[in-house]
């Protein structure tokens, strides 16, 4: 299936307009998820950037332009086609009552399957896989409602790997979660990104995590992108100034050497309103 | 909350051991159903045990009991036993829709709108397959007229709950004013069926709905059970696994009005068995999801074996089996609602 079109990466849009009813979130958004990369998508509340995910997932449908996946108009795939291409977490899923950790990562298996071949060994195989990437094999027979919120998540995301989409878009995966769980999940993200070479799109809130696991950074503000490119590039104070309205400075993070945005302090003389 | 607490280790992996407990499930309640209906054919001014009965289905009887069965009692049964089922399929369809327990036909204004269109008729003076006829055309008009309001670039359960419950408020009051333009003789037949009865059922009862059945109970059993059970996790995480959820939730509203509107025209109204088959089935499965197989099987179970209550309960006087429905409904209603109560849940 990979490597079918020559020119562009396989997932990108143009020209979107991206509205709910008659809310215009959007206009003119050209993007492209380079082939093989960790994207992540960062903005200020209200900028677009889970429509846009959404929008290429094909979850919202685009009022005018086109999400093109392997070359071809996302529309106009067939649903399971597209669902076997390209996986989804939203940041809102609900697990059922009394469903199991094994139950709920096995739903991420139906895009392959039919009607008269519903669950095979392939299956069987592939949620065991899932469950041992993220490291929730020993919760296997644990209801999902029993489970903390870091645990929970990795079942999320353990069910959209057993979907075995060579592209994984991700809405917030680390909101909601304590400090030590977000960077518990962003490893997990970053050894699937490494280790088997997919390409991944996060939309995230923290600037650092950002900057410290994405390989290219997607910037918005306003319904546009304001800019895009290796982090290293793209995380300067002036486009925080700019995407955030943050005064910032810019230092590299003593661990990994990529940026760290640390805030400006509140200057004193300012007196505060009442 | 604590980690000491036991874990239920139930399924090792996803699949094929829960399906079976349900197939389980569905098999009992069928095989019930089925005791219940020989029961019942089996009872009556003219008695038979239930060897004998069995002989006369198969087609070993004498002419006489080959009447009394074919004729007069096993279109009672098979009557109770399809509007049972298709309101319980009905009811676990509502309610993985509208992702809400308590989001019966009842709730929505569907059924209601079954009674006012056999109340018109009955006021106007129209015989009893004009009063079916009626049921059914009022079931669907008022589905589509819901779906249309309810209807906003997609179908939104919370939307489909608001209009159908304005809906039902709206049509309770037609009915009540029907109830009162009717003549006495009119209003007290008008009465029975709002009520729910399967007294004096024929073969030409049943046929409709046997064909609705035959043809909608595969469609949404087989074509729709799974991706329902995806989309109670969420449209966009639906979406993202290749489901088609506006599409299905087209197909499925559709058929469950059908069924519904048709199970009215057959038995009248009958209360709860849409709301608690559902909750039944998925307390005897404890399997997460709408359970639509087991619920279909539990419904025909609970109307037969209300039907036959309905008959033996008060020797020489039979009630309408929507009473025994809504009492028994009620009561376990109630008691799940006090059980809930009890374990903090509520």
């Amino acid at each position: 299936m990979a490597g079918t079109h020559d020119d562009g990466p396989r997932l990108s849009g143009s020209a979107l307009t991206l509205s709910y009813d008659k809310r215009v979130v959007a206009e003119g958004l050209d993007v492209a998820i380079p082939d093989r990369s960790f994207t992540v998508i960062i903005g200020p509340n209200a900028c677009g950037k889970s429509t846009l995910l959404r929008a290429l997932a094909r979850t919202l449908r685009p009022a005018a332009g086109t999400v093109l996946l392997d070359g071809r108009d996302i529309t106009s795939l067939p649903a399971r086609k597209v669902a076997r291409t390209l996986g989804l977490l939203p940041q809102t899923s609900v697990a059922p009552d009394g469903i199991t950790v094994a139950e709920l990562v096995g739903r991420g298996r139906y895009p392959h399957q039919r009607l008269l071949r519903q669950w095979s060994a392939d299956d069987e195989r592939v949620v065991r896989e899932s469950m041992e990437a993220t490291g929730v094999a020993d919760l296997a027979g644990r209801l999902v409602d029993e489970l903390s919120g870091g645990q929970r998540q990795r079942v999320w995301i353990a069910m959209a790997l057993a979907q075995e989409t060579p592209l994984l878009l991700l809405d917030e995966p680390t909101t909601y979660l304590d400090i030590a769980h977000q960077i518990e999940v962003l490893d997990l993200c970053a050894r699937l990104h490494e280790e088997r070479g997919r390409t991944l799109v996060a939309v995230l809130h923290d600037l650092n995590h950002a900057a410290r696991y994405a390989t290219h950074l997607i910037a918005m503000r306003d319904g546009r992108v304001v800019a895009a490119g290796p982090p290293g590039e793209v995380m300067t104070a002036g486009l925080v100034e700019e995407v955030f309205r943050l005064p910032c400075r810019v230092i590299d993070d003593p661990e990994t050497g990529t940026p760290l945005v640390v805030p400006a302090a509140r200057r004193r003389t300012e007196p505060v309103t009442r | 909350m604590t980690a000491v607490r036991s874990m239920p280790v139930r399924r090792i992996a996803g699949g094929m051991p829960l399906r079976f407990r349900a197939v389980a499930v569905g098999a009992g309640c069928l095989l019930l159903a089925l005791v219940f209906g020989v029961l019942a054919v089996g009872g009556g001014d003219y008695p038979m045990s239930p060897s004998d009965v069995v002989r006369t289905v198969l087609g070993g009887g004498s002419p006489a009991e080959d009447f009394v069965v074919h004729e007069l009692r096993l279109p009672r049964v098979v009557t109770a036993l399809l509007v049972g089922a298709a309101l319980a399929l009905a009811g676990a369809v509502f309610q993985s829709l509208v992702r809400n327990p308590l989001g019966s036909p009842d709730l929505l204004g569907f059924t209601q709108g079954s009674s006012a269109g056999a109340l018109l008729v009955v006021v106007t003076g129209g015989g009893s397959a004009a009063l079916a006829g009626g049921a059914v055309l009022g079931g669907i008009v008022t589905g589509v007229v819901i779906y249309a309001l309810a209807w906003r670039g997609g179908l939104h359960s919370h939307r489909l709950v608001l209009v159908g419950i304005g809906a039902t408020a709206i049509l309770t009051g037609v009915n009540g004013y029907l109830l009162t333009r009717g003549r006495l003789m009119e209003a007290a037949r008008a009465m029975l069926w709002l009520t729910g009865s399967l007294d004096g059922r024929g073969w030409e009862d049943v046929l409709p709905l046997l064909a609705a059945m035959a043809v909608l109970a595969p469609v949404v059993l087989l074509g729709c059970a799974r991706p329902l059970a995806i989309t109670e996790m969420g449209d966009d995480l639906a979406r993202g696994l290749g489901v088609r959820v506006q599409g299905m939730r087209l197909v499925l509203l559709g058929a469950a009005v059908l069924l519904t509107s048709l199970a009215a025209a057959a038995a009248g109204p009958v209360s709860f068995v849409a709301l608690t088959a559902p909750h039944l089935a998925r307390r005897m499965t404890g399997a997460p999801g709408p359970n639509l197989l087991a619920a279909t099987c539990t419904g025909a179970a609970l109307l037969t074996g209300a039907d036959l209550a309905a008959q033996r309960l008060f020797a020489g006087h039979q009630l309408p089996v929507g009473v025994v429905t809504g009492v028994l409904g009620g009561g376990y209603l109630v008691w799940l609602l006090a059980a809930q109560r009890k374990a903090g849940r509520i």
